[in-house]
């Protein structure tokens, strides 16, 4: 390989690289919404956000026929998804969640973990109804066209799709939403305010259990978007295919520290392009010295994650934009 | 210092009547429904008694454990059930054989990672990698695999099966020094970030699985070989096994004398300085630590010798199984094993074992057999109804039902049980407490005030 192809190969790694992190992204912030406010990891989440992407794949599917514009055939499936992955994580919160409120903190915990394999079976079982296993999603035309010029710069040779592109402008425009909520409104501020002490914000009434019910509407929201981008990015889906994103995801949002959201975008480009690279590493094994690159399986990808996520903890425990939290004795 | 409801079933224990006569009466009955039923249940819709009667045999186990009886009648539902009923019906069906064993073997998993999670208070989601280290140990020496990784056409069917016995100490150490590598960085985190990091170790040692030419990658590893012992198969032939029943009546005793050492350590440990430090650390890190409880050795320990149950157990399930692949080890089966120990009762040795043994009979026998019958009944059926594609949903109704009606288990441990409601009733006065403990009423009203569902709005703690 020469040095023309190898940095070629670099920007394809950037962009593709990006469209996955801001992914990654997108399903952090549900996370790191969730375990901002109760200092839960909300392991269910991953099957909120698959739930989402079969409401996708369900829209998609039903509206595959009609001459509607394909960009409106999007937006059709991500109002529902967030509409069904926001009230389901509601309703999980209300009958798993919240009855354990003030109980040991594994407790929730193992609570959570059960209701995503509850879910899993549950979408396994509603899927299986069509006679399928795995879904494969039909997209409005259009989408996967290659994009070869952007701005007047001819790009063919970064292999990029029209729908990486709405994958990275939806991102951006959900997650400047979301920093203006969280940061700028009254019901940020009660978010805000629950997340840094329940008991106190509830004595300047603050109503909790509904800010944390809304919390978990957005979050479950947020992921049902990530679920539809997903089964846009993949086209392909089952009722279990959300756990590896899901830790994936989780990962990101402690990589950039738990409970920020800068911090979880960070966390996703940075885990997006840590396995994009990981994808493609053995490529650069023909370069003079790095031959032994050779030996780095295209499917190692998965271990960048959770090394990463080692690392970082190792170095720095509260992640990359994280504050550590006072320990209370 | 509360005292423990009454109303409990599974609490009579000591304090019960004397069941010694009850207890003969229903191991016998339900031994003997067992054997003579055997063989008039092996099709049709009677094939669910199966289940059933096999269940209600294993419970005359744990009566003869928890009711108070005389100490011979106990001792001799134990052994008869043990030594004779299990292996006759092994003998006659050797699925039942492979059902014990497999409980067995997930009964020492889950009293390994009860150490972890129920000592220690360390919640691990990655226990299953463990388990793996050990499978894969004896996997790729003990079968034809060897001859593949070292290029040596003499090890055609692995190395000398004799080494079985060496492989199994060497599980141990294997697994243990995995659980020090692996503990010594993640160790000083806390518990959310220690189980999603398990969790992503737990997948490392996975996808290694999957990629390594070492482990043969998702096709796995066949023909694994179990020690030979002539003896015991002399033994097993004279009492009227057939020989390719002789592996598993060897696996048999080996795995009882494996999960009962497990337990005898188990014990001890539960009781040890060690174990007193762990309960320390699970309770309050800072407060252990004031006490002069080292933090990361003692969790280093926990860890070391949690895996180290399942290093040897991984072993004795490769030699079992003959074949192991990747999906054997993956995050579910470590969740499976969590959802033993919480269902049973953390900490408590035969909560544990309880729940090993409902959660593997309802997966290998219930689920199946309820399938099969389904499918027998109705051949049209829509095969997504199939009830055995749901353990997932059973983990998780298991986890969560426990989790938010009774946190300590089936069979808690008195310890536990204390801890988990010491905030149902107030703390009683001291005099009436002697009162309570000694008339064993459990309503002991605090004269204090109750702020129990007071700041309900506000989602405040209880």
């Amino acid at each position: 390989m020469d040095f023309q192809t190898f940095g070629t190969v670099l920007l394809q790694v950037f962009v593709g690289g990006l469209s996955l992190g801001v992914l990654y992204a997108i399903i952090a912030l549900g996370y790191t919404m969730v375990y901002g406010v109760l200092q839960l990891i909300n392991f269910a989440h991953s099957e909120v956000f698959i739930a989402g992407g079969i409401v996708g794949f369900l829209v998609f599917d039903a509206v595959q026929a009609s001459t509607m514009n394909g960009y409106l055939k999007l937006l059709l499936a991500c109002i529902a998804a967030m509409a069904v992955s926001g009230l389901l994580n509601v309703v999980i919160e209300r009958l798993a969640y919240r009855p354990l409120r003030g109980a040991q903190r594994l407790v929730p915990l193992i609570t959570a973990i059960g209701v995503s394999l509850i879910l899993q079976d549950l979408l396994r079982f509603l899927v299986g109804l069509r006679g399928q296993f795995d879904l494969s999603v039909p997209l409005p035309q259009g989408f996967s066209n290659p994009i070869t010029s952007l701005l007047g710069i001819n790009i063919s040779l970064l292999n990029l799709q029209v729908k990486d592109l709405i994958l990275i402008g939806v991102a951006a425009v959900m997650l400047i939403g979301l920093n203006l909520l969280v940061n700028r409104t009254q019901l940020g501020r009660a978010i805000r305010a629950v997340a840094h002490d329940r008991q106190t914000s509830g004595l300047m009434g603050i109503d909790a259990n509904r800010i944390i019910s809304l919390t978990f509407l957005i979050g479950g929201a947020l992921g049902g978007l990530g679920g539809v981008m997903f089964a846009m990015k993949y086209q392909a889906l089952n009722a279990y295919s959300g756990t590896l994103p899901g830790i994936k995801a989780f990962t990101a949002a402690v990589l950039g520290g738990i409970g920020s959201i800068p911090g979880a975008v960070l966390g996703g480009l940075v885990l997006g392009w840590l396995e994009t690279l990981l994808g493609v590493i053995s490529l650069f094994s023909s370069l003079p010295g790095l031959h032994w690159l050779g030996a780095i399986k295209a499917e190692y990808k998965d271990l960048g994650a959770f090394l990463a996520l080692i690392l970082i903890l190792f170095l720095k425990p509260a992640g990359l934009l994280g504050r550590s939290a006072a320990e209370k004795v | 210092m509360t005292t423990l409801p009454a109303n409990n079933p599974f609490r009579r224990g000591p304090q019960g009547a004397d069941r010694t006569w009850p207890l003969l009466g229903y191991a016998a009955v339900t031994a003997a429904l067992l054997i003579f039923l055997r063989g008039s249940i092996t099709d049709g819709p009677a094939r669910l008694l199966q289940p059933v009667l096999f269940g209600a045999f294993l419970l005359s186990l744990l009566f003869a454990y928890q009711w108070r009886a005389a100490p011979w009648a106990k001792t001799a539902v134990f052994a008869l059930g043990i030594v004779f009923v299990l292996p006759f019906m092994g003998r006659d069906n050797t699925s039942y054989f492979d059902l014990v064993i497999q409980m067995l073997i997930f009964g020492a998993l889950a009293l390994g990672l009860n150490i972890v999670v129920g000592l220690a208070g360390l919640l691990d989601l990655g226990y299953i990698a463990f388990f793996a280290v050990g499978a894969y140990l004896w996997g790729v020496f003990g079968s034809p695999q060897f001859a593949e990784v070292s290029g040596n056409a003499a090890f055609a069917t692995g190395i000398n099966a004799n080494f079985f016995w060496l492989f199994i100490p060497l599980g141990v150490i294997a697994a243990a020094l995995v659980g020090v590598l692996i503990g010594l960085p993640v160790l000083k985190l806390k518990g959310d970030y220690l189980a999603i990091v398990t969790l992503g170790l737990g997948e490392v040692i996975r996808i290694f699985a999957n990629n390594l030419d070492v482990t043969n990658g998702p096709q796995g590893i066949d023909a694994i070989e179990s020690a030979p012992v002539p003896w015991l198969n002399s033994l097993a032939g004279s009492l009227g096994f057939s020989p390719d029943q002789y592996r598993l009546f060897f696996l048999y005793i080996l795995v009882l004398v494996v999960v009962g050492i497990v337990i005898l350590v188990n014990y001890r440990l539960d009781r040890s300085k060690i174990g007193r430090s762990w309960i320390a650390i699970r309770e309050d890190e800072v407060a252990a630590q004031a006490m002069g409880v080292p933090l990361l050795r003692t969790k280093l320990l926990a860890f070391a010798s949690g895996a180290s149950f399942a290093g040897a157990m991984g072993v004795i399930f490769a030699a079992k199984q003959s074949f192991i692949d990747p999906k054997s080890f993956d995050y579910f089966q470590s969740i499976g094993v969590l959802s033993m120990v919480i269902l049973g009762g953390m900490g408590n040795i035969a909560g544990v074992l309880l729940g090993a043994v409902v959660v593997t009979m309802l997966n290998l026998m219930v689920l199946p057999t309820i399938s099969e019958v389904l499918q027998g009944s109705f051949p049209n059926i829509n095969p997504n109804l199939d009830p055995s594609k749901y353990q997932r949903l059973i983990f998780g109704l298991v986890l969560v039902l426990m989790m938010l009606y009774r946190p300590e288990g089936l069979l808690p441990s008195a310890r536990r049980q204390a801890e988990m409601h010491q905030d149902d009733d107030p703390p009683p006065d001291s005099l009436e407490a002697d009162n309570a403990l000694q008339s064993g009423t459990a309503e002991v009203l605090s004269p204090g005030f109750s702020t129990r569902g007071e700041n309900e709005r506000t989602g405040s703690e209880r």
